[in-house]
């Protein structure tokens, strides 16, 4: 079975079908792309995905489980994490709080035990300590745990952002354009990112991305979308030569 | 009295407004609206303090827990009935709600208890202090006490535990904070649970330092609880403590050594000048939108 099937997805807004009878299956430890041109609705599945938007008609399931319509956090809960493509981190937090926001909902300590300083309270944040530094290391982000995030450079910020969405637990990783205002080092380095966390984290990831190098380098496969339909989808190679793909990005 | 005695005079009175614009700049500061009927909820604090005392014959401590009960529920109702469905609408909209639930809840005290004003006994029980020729009454030592406590344990709560970190996120970014597992209406009611229940403590105190309460005792401090969160940059918690301990000190000052008469516009001209150095409040910081 596969860990994300997405069927029909549609949504509209007002009289514009941003996103029509999408489809997407994907298997556990996959890295899977999502490209297409500015405006085809790439972000918009992401949202539906989320939960931030509701979709119009059909449905997705993660790990069997049907998804569609709800809460954005409920979402988050059972297994779905993303990043943005304009880096959303909370700015005048620090690194390490920033992590512990995306821990924060496995802990269950109560604002009761917090004030009278019990012993779960200790023991809870402890915990959390311990689990994001040991996150922060995996993305050498430790010697930076007390910056203000958003005194971090570029491309530690969105390494951040990763570490952030994987806080959550997730099942299935979803990157919005993770190379976006990346050089072409940056890009390389956050290619073996991806993957590490892959390898790491057992981890099954969806992105989004423009850049071509990044995407035939890392992703098995992909899914084209054009005016909020799906152009083409299967293996990378066969896919970025698809003559109607090269169409849809070169135009005539 | 004294300079000194006006002086503490000033304190007393300051770390009433000083509570008070805790709650406004915490309720603004994460859930991003200006709730107007916070000093309202300082008259129900007051109200249910004389009436488990007086009416219930409850100890003074009884009283007060009573009251901060009462708030916080109340505010947390608020919130889920008034402001909740408009999480989505211009902040106007909210604002104008806001002002709504105000008169209400001004208007339930007035069908209730009448215009006359109730006479409330202290909830502070403690005798006054002489040191060298200053004397200090019980209600002043216990009112800066408390608000200093507060402060303290308020800005521990909210830069070291889960909950209060969660309400930093909520306030950078509520949509984000979503998508990370943060329970975004759980935090914006606790919240309000926390500023009403500060709004209870400064009621509380106010009337204990006053004697009286009637349906528009909440207005006028809850107006210049707002002028002090603004006046130490709202949003900021050491800038409510600071802006409220100032403008108790000018009130009282003012009172004391100009005219009584002025002494509230002397308070606004104040809040008038220093926006115009400094718009962001004494310890505000300026927010510079991307373009």
């Amino acid at each position: 079975m596969a860990l994300l099937e997405v069927n029909n997805l549609s949504i509209v807004f007002g009289g514009l079908r941003a996103v029509d009878g999408f489809n997407l299956k994907i298997e556990k430890g996959q890295l899977y792309g999502l490209i297409g041109p500015n405006g085809a609705g790439k972000t918009t599945v992401f949202n539906m995905l989320t939960g931030v938007y509701k979709p119009t008609s059909g449905t997705f399931s993660l790990d069997g489980e049907n998804l569609t319509g709800k809460k954005a956090i409920e979402i988050n809960r059972k297994g779905i994490a993303r990043t943005f493509q304009n880096i959303r981190l909370f700015d005048n937090m620090s690194v390490l709080d920033n992590v512990k926001i995306g821990l924060s909902n496995q802990k269950k300590y109560t604002v009761v035990e917090s004030i009278l300083r019990l012993p779960r309270y200790f023991k809870e944040e402890k915990e959390m300590d311990e689990k994001a530094i040991e996150l922060l290391k995996v993305f050498d982000l430790d010697k930076e745990k007390d910056f203000l995030a958003s005194n971090l450079p570029y491309g530690k910020q969105r390494k951040l952002e990763i570490a952030r969405a994987l806080a959550t637990n997730p099942k299935l990783l979803l990157l919005d354009e993770p190379a976006a205002g990346m050089n072409p080092n940056e890009t390389a380095e956050l290619m073996d990112t991806i993957r590490f966390v892959r390898d790491r984290f057992d981890m099954t990831v969806l992105l989004i991305e423009h850049d071509m190098k990044l995407v035939g380098g890392i992703c098995e496969e992909i899914t084209v979308l054009n005016f909020g339909k799906e152009l083409a989808h299967g293996e990378t190679s066969e896919v970025l030569n698809h003559p109607q793909v090269v169409t849809a990005y070169l135009g005539e | 009295m004294g300079f000194i005695e006006q002086l503490i005079n000033g304190l007393n009175l300051g770390s009433i407004y000083a509570l008070m614009a805790l709650g406004y700049t915490m309720v603004y500061g994460i859930a991003k609206m200006l709730n107007f009927a916070h000093g309202d909820i300082i008259m129900v604090g007051a109200y249910t303090l004389s009436l488990v005392m007086t009416n219930l014959g409850m100890p003074p401590v009884v009283a007060i827990l009573a009251s901060v009960i009462v708030c916080s529920v109340l505010g947390v109702t608020i919130e889920k009935i008034a402001y909740k469905p408009l999480r989505n609408a211009s902040p106007l909209t909210v604002l104008i709600t806001a002002i709504g639930v105000s008169y209400f809840l001004q208007s339930v005290a007035l069908l209730i208890f009448g215009s006359n004003k109730r006479k409330v006994d202290s909830a502070i029980t403690m005798s006054g202090i002489k040191i060298g020729g200053l004397e200090l009454t019980g209600e002043s030592i216990v009112t800066l006490g408390i608000t200093i406590l507060i402060m303290i344990g308020l800005t521990l709560f909210i830069k070291k535990t889960k909950i209060g970190k969660a309400m930093l996120a909520v306030s950078e970014d509520k949509g984000a904070a979503q998508l990370m597992g943060i329970n975004v209406n759980q935090t914006i009611s606790i919240t309000f649970a926390i500023g009403s229940a500060l709004a209870a403590v400064a009621g509380v105190l106010f009337v204990s330092s006053y004697g009286f309460v009637g349906p528009y005792t909440g207005s006028l401090p809850g107006i210049k609880a707002f002028v002090a969160a603004v006046l130490g940059g709202i949003g900021s918690i050491p800038g409510a403590m600071l802006g409220g301990i100032l403008l108790g000190i000018i009130e009282s000052l003012s009172k004391a050594y100009i005219s009584t008469n002025l002494s509230d516009a002397i308070v606004f001209a104040v809040l008038i000048i220093v926006l115009l150095v400094k718009p962001s409040g004494l310890l505000g910081k300026i927010r510079m939108d991307k373009v």
